[in-house]
């Protein structure tokens, strides 16, 4: 028997990036709101300031900032005709848990998506005929264009303060930006970080080749900033422990670092942290919800009512709430019916160790940020002619090693063995004078009929209720356009000087074990069609018109980019239709 | 007992309020600060195992010393204190696998599923380092593996890595793998842990340990960095001579 609170205007369940955006932006509004975060309140001072987050062991290996699969977790399959068993310990993908989510310990890399990224089915069609596509692909456009977001992006790049080069500016290309950019309509708020040697040199080694580098866009500051909400961030100081840990320098956009300060201090805002929404309740009619149930850490269950709820917690999590909830039909792919769990994707990633000469190069791999590094764009998206060589997608790719933290910089030569006298000295020849981009090459990942999720009927988690079930694999898609892009990526490492290359390609079958990015996406897709999607253009249900669900498991497909950006920007958009449209007349704000 | 904030707040104080034997809060008014907050690390103290038996700890120190053998210029892994370090995580949440799922049933599936065993990890070396053994002895005229000359326990090792050794009850490869894993995690991390003790690995390979700030150094390209490394608990030369 749930406890029932009083009723809010707005519940927001989860506050992340996301949740802290709406939660700002319909408060403006004047609507009393109230976000239940999961995990604890964290800020710098008490969880990782200075003086010990720099703890690769504390944060990194054993992973303190993140959700324990034994409060949650999901089962994982790569085929159809296989059992899935339960994660048990974090690989792939690392699922945030606490105030300001996976906006804690992320790079900060802020990417905005392709034009044709949102208009993907449509212009791989136009272009290249719809028998180029595999079969099974089922990516879709999202409904919205960037032309729709562009404002809503620029509005996140100012909040954040983002550090960057424009590329193209109201539709003049930029020298020393990415000129494959959509027009942007100001330059960056701040300028590009500074690019330490390896960094430096990629960039220097891909001009040579003929392409076009540009610094990769930053979410840790190249200098002090004053957000538009008045709230200031200090200069990065390359301290090389960004992704996987929190910033002890307040140097790193994060919903504590722009967001929260000013909104806790409204007097129609709060928020109850360690609280688990276990459901969205809707009334008789299964067409309203009247608001959630939630946990909190000592066992008691609580109704919180509202007349607007906003699903804002990461990609699974919003497809498990939705899938508990009964909300919207569960995706079946026999049938290739249903919409909750379709298009599920993630990321195709790879990348290139270089190794050099360590008597002529010192890298100082140590000095870094989360974002730092220069990229090119030459082979994302459809900035290349994919005609000739038979598959359809692709990625940035650069130099983005964020430090050099030594347990997982450690890297040696390929055929070096593993351990002993040979391993060491290899370690101690090859630490400084090595380049290990991490996430290089960026690629996309596109969304297939037997790639989703749903429900495991074996494995349950701590309240009993089913696991969620991950079935994912590569397709030769997918496969193919890794195995090119990884040969373009090594040429330029090449160029940079590197006498030995690993080339550690991105392989089916997907492995749960080895991590690639925490870009999980899709499952609650938008669209403009309710039977292949769950969420209108405005990331509103299709069936339940007062829930709101952000995220990018509104992705039909994933792009060659970090999500944020533009999870960021639906985010605004989304907020800017209930400001402007929804409030003044609640409802369907499309009608199918 | 319902919490409202417009009902409790005064001025601008912040509030923050707990239910009954939970954690959770409500929080509005202001960011929660209280004085002298935070979670530091507690550095390892050095003194007998805390969960190795003798035989096993002495087992541990001959691992380590093979995976990192010594050489003139930097200790090998037991000197390091790789086997302290092993010894305090498999004593401690890591040991037990806190936080991992741990609902049965177990059933082994593909590599890309992930581990799928019921024990932790202080449960495999515990079976693991007897099963080592109870093999050396068998094998080795009575000796355990910390009896036996560096030739042979490189030759059983890599035996074992290439899976042309099993030992009874286990599995051999993984156990290895596992151990080479931790030995130089051990040797990597921040010496609070019992490792890497006086920051060697650190100077072997030249990284300066827990800084914060390289803003002055960002552009000074292709420069060696010249300061000696620190740990999070400092350095012996900051800690006066009394």
């Amino acid at each position: 028997m749930s406890r029932k609170l009083p009723k809010k205007d707005v519940v927001i369940v989860g506050l992340g990036w996301t949740g802290s955006i709406m939660a700002n932006e319909l408060t403006d509004e004047g609507l009393d709101v109230i976000a239940i975060e999961r995990g604890p309140w964290r800020d710098a001072p008490t969880e990782f300031p200075p003086n010990y987050a720099q703890d690769e062991l504390r944060y990194r290996i054993r992973h303190e900032l993140f959700l324990r699969p034994e409060q949650l977790t999901f089962t994982f399959r790569n085929k159809m005709n296989q059992t899935a068993l339960p994660i048990r310990d974090w690989g792939s993908f690392m699922p945030p848990n606490g105030v300001g989510g996976g906006g804690v310990h992320w790079n900060a890399e802020t990417f905005r998506f392709l034009p044709t990224d949102f208009v993907l089915r449509t212009h791989l069609t136009e272009r290249y005929g719809a028998a180029f596509l595999p079969e099974d692909m089922t990516i879709q456009d999202f409904g919205v264009t960037y032309d729709d977001l562009e404002p809503h992006y620029d509005t996140f790049e100012y909040l954040c303060g983002t550090s960057g080069t424009a590329g193209n500016l109201r539709g003049q290309i930029q020298e020393g930006g990415n000129p494959f950019e959509g027009p942007r309509s100001r330059p960056y708020p701040t300028p590009a970080q500074k690019q330490p040697f390896s960094h430096t040199l990629f960039g220097k080694a891909a001009r040579e080749l003929g392409y076009k580098p540009f610094p990769q866009p930053s979410g840790n500051l190249s200098q002090a900033y004053t957000n538009p909400l008045g709230i200031r961030m200090g200069p990065c100081t390359y301290c090389g422990f960004c992704e996987w840990f929190g910033c002890g320098n307040y140097s790193k956009a994060s919903p504590q670092t722009t967001i929260l300060p000013l909104l806790i201090r409204k007097s129609n805002f709060s928020f109850r942290d360690n609280s688990e929404v276990l459901h969205i309740n809707l009334d008789g009619s299964g067409k309203r919800a009247t608001g959630v149930t939630f946990v909190d850490t000592g066992g008691v269950e609580w109704e919180q009512p509202a007349d607007l709820v906003i699903l804002s917690a990461y990609t699974m999590f919003n497809v498990q709430l939705l899938l508990h909830s009964k909300i919207g039909t569960p995706y079946d792919p026999v049938a290739n019916k249903g919409v909750i769990g379709r298009n599920f994707t993630h990321q195709t990633i790879s990348t290139v160790n270089g190794f050099f000469d360590n008597k002529k190069f010192n890298f100082n791999p140590f000095i870094a940020s989360g974002a730092i590094g220069m990229c090119i764009d030459e082979f994302n998206g459809d900035n290349f002619d994919h005609g000739p060589l038979g598959f359809v997608g692709g990625g940035y790719m650069g130099q983005v090693q964020t430090g050099g933290r030594p347990i997982q910089s450690t890297g040696v030569p390929p055929g070096t063995p593993k351990w002993g006298a040979q391993w060491k000295s290899a370690v101690r020849d090859n630490y400084l004078s090595q380049v290990r981009p991490g996430t290089g090459v960026h690629g996309s990942f596109y969304s297939y009929r037997d790639v989703y999720l749903d429900l495991d009927p074996t494995y349950k988690d701590r309240f009993g209720r089913p696991l969620m079930r991950m079935t994912i694999d590569f397709h030769d898609n997918e496969i193919k356009q890794n195995a090119f892009l990884t040969d373009k990526f090594a040429e330029i490492i090449r160029a940079m000087g590197a006498h030995t290359l690993d080339k550690q390609y991105r392989k089916a079958p997907y492995d749960a074990t080895e991590y690639q990015t925490t870009h999980l996406n899709g499952g609650a897709i938008m669209g403009t069609d309710p039977a292949t999607s769950a969420l209108n253009r405005y990331l509103q249900s299709w069936d339940v018109s007062n829930l709101f669900v952000t995220g990018a498991s509104a992705f039909p497909q994933n792009a060659g980019y970090n999500p944020t950006g533009t999870v960021a920007a639906l985010a605004f958009w989304a907020a800017t239709a209930i400001r402007g449209q929804y409030l003044k007349n609640p409802g369907p704000l499309v009608h199918a | 007992m319902v919490m409202r904030r417009r009902d409790f707040l005064a001025g601008t104080a912040i509030l923050v309020l707990s239910t009954m034997n939970s954690r959770a809060t409500v929080i509005s008014g202001g960011l929660p600060w209280t004085p002298n907050a935070g979670s530091p690390p507690v550095p390892v103290r050095p003194g007998p195992w805390h969960f190795f038996t003798s035989d096993e700890g002495r087992a541990v120190e001959a691992l380590a010393d093979r995976i990192i053998p010594s050489d003139p210029q930097t200790p090998g892994g037991k000197d390091s204190g790789c086997a302290v370090f092993i010894d305090r995580q498999l004593a401690g949440p890591y040991g037990r696998s806190d936080g991992h799922y741990t609902q049965p049933p177990f059933m082994s599936g593909t590599k890309q599923q992930g581990a799928q065993s019921a024990d932790g990890p202080a449960a495999t070396y515990r079976k693991a380092l007897a099963a080592l053994d109870r093999y050396c002895q068998a094998s080795y005229q009575g000796k355990r593996f910390a009896d036996l000359s560096d030739e042979q326990k490189d030759e059983l090792l890599k035996s074992i890595e290439d899976e042309k050794t099993k030992l009874e009850g286990i599995d051999a490869q993984s156990f290895f793998e596992l151990v080479v894993k931790d030995v130089q995690e051990g040797f990597f991390a921040d010496p609070l842990y019992g490792g890497n003790r006086d920051m060697v690995a650190w100077k072997m390979i030249g990284y300066p340990g827990a800084r914060y700030n390289y803003l002055d150094w960002v552009e000074r390209h292709n420069e060696r960095f010249p300061l000696p490394p620190v740990s999070i608990t400092g350095r012996a030369d900051w800690t006066p001579k009394t």
